[in-house]
C-alpha cells in the first residue's frame, strides 16, 4: 500500500490531466461512488470514424480515484469507441502500478466504470463487481 | 501503587480479545473507530456462549426449564438496560434491531398518529441519516414540516432563535452526541424548551449511552434510542425507551405473533407494554448480550469511562496541535467541555479515504467519509472527513500510534 502512493500518483492527483468538461460532448456519464462521496464524470468528443477525438474529465475525491481516472484519460485519444466500451480493469491495474487493497477498489475502478457507461450510453457494469450499494443511495454504511 | 487512569485502560483492552492482534503488516492495532460499533468484551462474548450452550429456548410461552431460564435470561436482560438509563420500569425498553428501527418504530406508530398538516417536527443539522430522513418521510406522510435548528462552523447549535424554532413543534428529535463533530447537546435545555410548547421529544442516544451516564428520568426524555453494537454489546439488539403514557397510547409497529393478547378471525386485541412491539421471535441471544454488556460497563463505571474519554481527547487534541502549521484541520467545537471522544479532521490535500488507507498501513482503524450525515457535511462544504473515535478501551499509546501515522501520510503526500 506504501509503494501505491508513488510519485506519479500524487502528481496526477495534484495535477490532473484533461481535467474540465467539453462543451456538448458526444458522449458523457457520471457517477459517484456511494460509499466515500467520490465523483467522476467523463466526456467524449467522437469523430466521424466514431474515435475518441477530445476527452475532459472532472470530479473530486481520494487520490487514488483521481489519478486513475487522470491516466485513463490520456490512454483513450484515437481509440474507438467500442473498444472504450470493451475497456478491462487490467488498464487500470496496469496504469496504477501495483497493490489496491480490495476496499480501495472501488475508487481505482469509478473513472474506468464511468468512461466506459459513457461509451456504452448506459452504466457499465463487470462479473466480478461488488455490488456493495446501489449508485445515488441515500443512505450507506460509513458511519 | 495507584494505578494511573491509561494503566486501568489498558487493563480494560485486555478484556477484549479483538484487541490483541496485530495486523497482517505486523502492527499494533489501534482501533479508533469505536463511534461505529465497539469491540466486545470476554464477557459479552461468554454471555452469547453460555446462552446457546445452556439456555437457548423460544421465550414466554414454554412451560419446560429451558423456556423459563431463557425467558428469565431475556427479559433481566431488559431490566438491566432499564436500570442502566433509569428508566422507571423494564415495560418502557422496547427490544429492536438498532437506534435506527427505534427512531422508525416513532415515526410510523407515534408520528403517523399524531402529526397533521401544518405540524412541525424539529431536528438538527447535526443528526446521523439514521435520525433524518425518517422524519422526511414523516413530514411528506403528514404534511408536516420538517425544521432545522443549525449549528456554526465548529458544529456547535445556534440556539439565539430556538423560541421562534419551536413555535407549532409537535416533535423534537436530535441526537444528543454528534457522530461526526462530537458536539455534545445542551438535553436539558432543549428538552425543556420543547416541553414548554407542548412538544414531545425524541433523542439519539447511540453515541452517549455507551460513553457516559443517561438518566432519561432526570432529563425528562419521552422517548430514547440507542444501538448496542456501540455500548460493548452485540450488533442486531437496540432498544426504544418510550413513557408509559405515549407507548400506551401508540398503535402496534410490526404485527403478528408475541405481540397479541387474543386472535379471533374478525378481530385481534394486542398484548401489553413492551411486548405490544415485539412481534415474532426476538433477538433474544444478543438482548442476553446486550445485558452482559451493561453489566460490564457498569462494573468499570460510566463515569470513569467519561473521565478516561475526556483525558484521552484531550491528550489527542494537544498531540495533533502542531500539526496544524502544516495543514491538519481539526474540525468541532472548539470549546473542549462541548465535545466527546470523537475527533473529525482533515490533513491538507490529502483525502480522507487515502489518509484512511495510510492510517491502516500502521494499524490504525479510523473511518472517512461523511459518517451518515451528507447534509452536515455539504453545508460544511467537507467532501469527506477522517474520523477518530475513542472508548474506555483505548490509551495513550493509539493516540501516539495515530499521531506516527499522520506524520507518516505527511510524509507520503509530501506535504
Ligand atoms: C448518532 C447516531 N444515530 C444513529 C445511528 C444509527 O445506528 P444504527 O446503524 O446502529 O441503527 C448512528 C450510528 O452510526 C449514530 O452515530
Amino acid at each position: 500500500m506504501e509503494d501505491f502512493y508513488k510519485e506519479y500518483i500524487l502528481d496526477h492527483y495534484r495535477n490532473p490531466r484533461n481535467f474540465g468538461e467539453l462543451e456538448a460532448p458526444d458522449a458523457t456519464a457520471e457517477d459517484l461512488n456511494p460509499l466515500c462521496g467520490d465523483r467522476i464524470r467523463f466526456d467524449l468528443r467522437i469523430d466521424g470514424d466514431g474515435r475518441v477525438s477530445d476527452v475532459k474529465f472532472s470530479g473530486k475525491g481520494c487520490a487514488i480515484s483521481q489519478a486513475s481516472a487522470s491516466m485513463l484519460s490520456e490512454s483513450l485519444k484515437g481509440e474507438k469507441l467500442e473498444d472504450v466500451a470493451r475497456l478491462s480493469q487490467d488498464v487500470v491495474l496496469e496504469n496504477v502500478g501495483i497493490g489496491i487493497s480490495p476496499a480501495r477498489m472501488k475508487c481505482a475502478m469509478l473513472g474506468l466504470k464511468v468512461v466506459k457507461s459513457a461509451a456504452l450510453g448506459e452504466i457499465a457494469t463487470w462479473p466480478d463487481e461488488v455490488p456493495v450499494a446501489p449508485s445515488r443511495a441515500v443512505n450507506d454504511t460509513s458511519r | 501503587m495507584i494505578a494511573t487512569r491509561d494503566t486501568r485502560a489498558a487493563t480494560i483492552a485486555a478484556d477484549f480479545p479483538i484487541l490483541a492482534q496485530t495486523t497482517s503488516r505486523g502492527k499494533r492495532l489501534a482501533f479508533l473507530d469505536s463511534a461505529a460499533s465497539s469491540q466486545k468484551p470476554q464477557a459479552v462474548i461468554d454471555a452469547l456462549v453460555h446462552y446457546y450452550t445452556h439456555d437457548n429456548a423460544n421465550i414466554h410461552r414454554g412451560v419446560y426449564e429451558l423456556a423459563t431460564r431463557a425467558t428469565d435470561a431475556f427479559e433481566g436482560a431488559r431490566a438491566k438496560v432499564a436500570r442502566f438509563i433509569n428508566a422507571a420500569e423494564p415495560a418502557e425498553i422496547v427490544w429492536t434491531r438498532n437506534s435506527t428501527e427505534a427512531i422508525n418504530l416513532v415515526s410510523f406508530t407515534w408520528g403517523v398518529t399524531n402529526l397533521k398538516p401544518g405540524d412541525v417536527i424539529l431536528t438538527t443539522e447535526l443528526e446521523h441519516h439514521s435520525n433524518l430522513v425518517p422524519w422526511q418521510l414523516l413530514a411528506a406522510k403528514t404534511g408536516a414540516e420538517l425544521r432545522y435548528i443549525t449549528v456554526d462552523a465548529h458544529g456547535v447549535h445556534e440556539l439565539g432563535d430556538l423560541d421562534e424554532k419551536l413555535r407549532g413543534v409537535k416533535l423534537l428529535a436530535f441526537t444528543d452526541v454528534s457522530n461526526t463533530l462530537g458536539t455534545i447537546a445542551p438535553v436539558k435545555m432543549l428538552v425543556d424548551a420543547a416541553h414548554a410548547v407542548g412538544a414531545v421529544v425524541l433523542v439519539d442516544g447511540s453515541q452517549s449511552v455507551p460513553h457516559m451516564k443517561v438518566d432519561v428520568r432526570a432529563l425528562d426524555i419521552d422517548f430514547f434510542v440507542a444501538s448496542g453494537h456501540k455500548m460493548c454489546g452485540p450488533t442486531g439488539i437496540g432498544f426504544l425507551y418510550g413513557k408509559r403514557s405515549l407507548l400506551e397510547a401508540m398503535p402496534p409497529f410490526l404485527t403478528g405473533g408475541d405481540m397479541i393478547r387474543e386472535v379471533g378471525y374478525e378481530k385481534t386485541s394486542f398484548n401489553e407494554l413492551p411486548w405490544k412491539f415485539e412481534a415474532g421471535t426476538s433477538n433474544i441471544a444478543d438482548a442476553v448480550g446486550l445485558g452482559a454488556a451493561v453489566d460490564y460497563l457498569e462494573a468499570v463505571g460510566m463515569d470513569w469511562i467519561a473521565e478516561h474519554e475526556r483525558s484521552l481527547t484531550a491528550y489527542a487534541l494537544d498531540s495533533m496541535e502542531p500539526l496544524v502549521a502544516r495543514g491538519l484541520a481539526i474540525y468541532g467545537p472548539k470549546d473542549r467541555a462541548k465535545r466527546s471522544g470523537v475527533i473529525s479532521f482533515n490533513f491538507a490535500d490529502i483525502h480522507a479515504h487515502d489518509m484512511a488507507s495510510i492510517l491502516d498501513t500502521e494499524g490504525v482503524c479510523v473511518r472517512a467519509g461523511h459518517h451518515c450525515t451528507m447534509p452536515l457535511m455539504d453545508k460544511m462544504g467537507w467532501p469527506a472527513t477522517a474520523r477518530a473515535s475513542f472508548y474506555l478501551y483505548n490509551t495513550e499509546q493509539d493516540v501516539d500510534q495515530l499521531i506516527f501515522g499522520l506524520e507518516k501520510a505527511a510524509t507520503v503526500f509530501k506535504l
